[in-house]
């Protein structure tokens, strides 16, 4: 007897069923991915490449202070010295849509699946799957879905970028102190304002560290995507590889190292004091606004979140 | 204190875990906590008890007897597995639906935690303003409120800094602070003052007792710590494995313990901080009104054979004391007036006075020490001898207290009444 299971073909004809049935989705899923691409990309390269870096490295020193400042100005001018702005600056808009929508669709899955059982025992599995299947093997359906171009890299980029963000989100939340949650309760709050102005604000640090990754597991994606014609240094990097170029690759790749580090330390600020207090401030002045989020998150660095990260993230591996 | 009832629990079972039904009606029917069957954990078991308005009732028992349980049932935050909790006459928190129940925990009564449970990216006025502001009270009106609040429990200039900021103790203020501001008629305390330092403790006690005594609330206050229990309640729930085995006042349970479990706990209790004079006292041997002047001072004193006495009004309000030596200086001078060597450094005390606090006047004072109520009448004395036998744990009725100076010789004081007799100065001993 031959033992086969034919797990492939029934996953192609399901997204063959997907396809003839639900294309006006994906058309529009299509048009939307490309439209904010093009708008995103359409304020990086624009301007001329001195003016961005002007202004992003201004914003860095506003995050962080000088050093990152500076290092962000000189960061980018390699790049464009490298003759990789273009790319870079297409690639950047790549990420900013997928991370867009993984942290719209994340972040809510993962408050109700802090909230309901049922829901976290559904989605967990779910996530260890998008988290764990090789990266190149979304890009298949996503072809299929999508034809060649940036839709397809963005729509497997958000399927690879979700799971940190849920999973970093339920975890905050659950792990917000009961006691003040019962106090909550205790003095008659309703469910979601224990939401709103307990678990959320709580739970802050720990979001964060699911968007900062989201927006890293993006960028690392956004490089995969090249292969489908997605474009920007992905392309370059599928480029050099096809044509043993060590020099373009390297150039590539170097660029695909700063943007990394850029939008890290940019996203790892989200918590801290500075921004914070800037925060504090522009929220004072909208009616009814109270204290900012992510105050717990104060003294803490970038690098205590990410390796509280990394171990949430194994464990959730493991488990 | 009065009479109302302010809450009442009847019949409380809360069993975790599975087929807690089938649980309840095994423990009704006798099964111990032990024997159930597996998955079922009872953590509260027929617990039944009265609260009324504006007293201290305080729920003490170990860690895992039921208490904490107990008390998130009493608003809601557990729910029951059977059982009822009524506040007031008939608003039950048992059976109340989502909104009522949120509307009872707005309105009638509030938590402190032990953690201090506050909201760690709030100031501390945000904190305190916290329940008036799930109330819906406009932001002006409850700031002015929870500012008022946060001074009188001594946090005044601190408002606008964060929980982090603050040590222990001024962290639990704020949570008692957010409790006091919500100004419901039930406070729910869980373990207060258990995360704190002693001498902290200690002071944090001192200022609930001293908050409530203007407040009035009906609190009801979990505790593991019995010396704390005592100090604090009007009256004291001892849990032990699910089970309330003995409800009373503090000297209920220290002076009639109900089984072994309770006398064994209240062995290391500081008696002296728990019993109060009134406790102890015994009815004076003897007193004179100051119109018996010196002879009937003096032949008192002879009689039960004491070298001093006590000086009481008819309407028993104490004047002060004598000693037969100077009455008999006064009967041998003719003199008929006992006012002039009445002292009046007599060192009695508030029959509501600690036992820890009647070592020093015991001491210093000639006579056992006088007991007075808040009218000034002399209810009773506290012998020396009773004082230490209460420490012991003995009642001290057996025991009889020599006097400290003694008494003049009976043949002295004799010989000074006749000689009286033969001046005319009173009557014959005999002829009376």
């Amino acid at each position: 007897m031959d033992f086969r299971i034919n797990f492939g073909d029934w996953i192609e004809s399901g997204l063959t069923w997907v396809e003839d049935n639900l294309d006006w989705l994906f058309d529009f899923l299509k048009v939307l991915y490309q439209a904010l691409y093009d708008g995103i990309d359409w304020v990086f390269t624009t301007p001329s490449a001195v003016v961005v870096i002007v202004v992003v490295a201004l914003l860095a020193y506003l995050a962080r202070g000088w050093k990152f400042g500076l290092g962000t100005a000189l960061g980018l001018l390699f790049i464009v010295g490298v003759n990789q702005w273009d790319n870079a600056m297409n690639s950047l808009s790549l990420v900013i849509v997928s991370a867009l929508f993984a942290i719209i669709i994340s972040v809510p899955l993962g408050i109700w699946a802090a909230r309901n059982s049922t829901v976290s025992t559904i989605v967990k599995p779910i996530m260890d799957f998008l988290q764990t299947m090789p990266a190149f093997v979304y890009l298949i359906p996503a072809i299929a879905l999508f034809r060649i171009g940036v839709p397809p890299g963005i729509f497997a980029t958000i399927l690879f970028a979700l799971a940190p963000g849920v999973r970093l989100t339920e975890l905050g939340i659950r792990g917000v102190d009961k006691e003040v949650v019962e106090a909550g309760q205790a003095f008659g709050a309703s469910p979601s304002r224990i939401l709103r102005q307990i678990q959320l604000p709580l739970a802050m640090p720990s979001i964060m560290a699911g968007i900062n990754q989201i927006i890293m597991l993006s960028l690392s994606m956004v490089v995969i995507a090249g292969l489908v014609g997605a474009g920007g240094l992905g392309g370059d990097v599928t480029k050099s590889l096809s044509a043993l170029d060590t020099s373009l690759g390297v150039e590539a790749g170097m660029a695909v190292v700063i943007l990394a580090i850029i939008l890290d330390r940019f996203t790892g600020s989200f918590g801290n004091k500075r921004i914070k207090s800037l925060m504090a401030r522009w929220f004072s002045r909208l009616p009814g606004g109270g204290a900012a989020p992510g105050d717990s998150t104060a003294g803490k660095t970038t690098d205590q979140i990410r390796t509280e990260n990394r171990a949430v993230k194994q464990a959730g591996l493991a488990g | 204190m009065t009479d109302t009832i302010a809450l009442k629990a009847e019949g409380l079972f809360k069993v975790f875990g599975k087929h807690a039904d089938t649980a309840v009606r095994k423990l009704r029917s006798g099964t111990a906590r032990d024997a159930l069957p597996g998955g079922a954990t009872a953590a509260v078991i027929d617990a039944s008890f009265e609260v009324k308005a504006g007293e201290i009732f305080v729920v003490m028992g170990l860690s895992g007897s039921g208490k904490s349980t107990l008390i998130r049932m009493l608003n809601g935050l557990h729910e029951v597995t059977a059982g009822t909790v009524t506040i007031g006459d008939d608003d039950q928190v048992t059976g109340a639906s989502v909104k009522e129940l949120r509307d009872i925990r707005r309105k009638r009564m509030s938590m402190v935690f032990q953690h201090f449970a506050l909201l760690p990216h709030r100031t501390v006025i945000d904190n305190v303003a916290y329940g008036l502001e799930i109330q819906g009270m406009p932001r002006a009106e409850r700031e002015a409120k929870a500012l008022e609040i946060t001074q009188v429990v001594g946090l005044a200039g601190w408002e606008d800094k964060h929980p982090s900021e603050l040590s222990g103790g001024m962290q639990q203020r704020v949570g008692l602070a957010r409790a006091l501001a919500a100004d419901t008629p039930i406070l729910l305390m869980d373990e207060a003052f258990s995360a704190l330092d002693p001498l902290i403790r200690r002071e944090m006690q001192e200022q609930l007792l001293e908050l409530q005594s203007t407040l009035g609330k009906t609190i009801i206050f979990i505790t593991h710590d019995l010396n704390e229990a005592m100090f604090l309640g009007d009256r004291i729930a001892v849990m032990r494995d699910g089970r309330i085995v003995q409800i009373g006042t503090p000297e209920e349970i220290l002076t009639d313990p109900a089984n072994d479990y309770v006398e064994q706990f209240v062995q290391d209790v500081d008696r002296t901080r728990v019993l109060t004079a009134e406790s102890v006292m015994r009815k004076p041997r003897a007193v004179v009104h100051p119109s018996a002047g010196p002879h009937g001072a003096l032949r008192t004193m002879r009689d039960e054979q004491l070298s001093a006495v006590y000086v009481v009004n008819r309407n028993r309000t104490l004047v002060g004391w004598v000693t037969d030596r100077e009455a008999i200086d006064l009967v041998r001078k003719g003199e008929t007036d006992l006012a002039s060597i009445i002292r009046t450094d007599h060192g009695a005390v508030l029959q509501s006075t600690f036992l820890s606090e009647l070592f020093i006047p015991a001491i210093e004072s000639e006579l056992p020490l006088g007991v007075i109520d808040d009218k000034d009448r002399l209810v009773g004395v506290v012998p020396r001898v009773t004082l230490l036998a209460a420490l012991g744990g003995t009642s001290g009725a057996e025991a009889q207290e020599g006097p400290r100076l003694d008494p003049l010789p009976t043949e002295e004081v004799d010989e000074a009444l006749d000689a009286a007799v033969e001046t005319g100065s009173i009557e014959s001993l005999e002829g009376k």
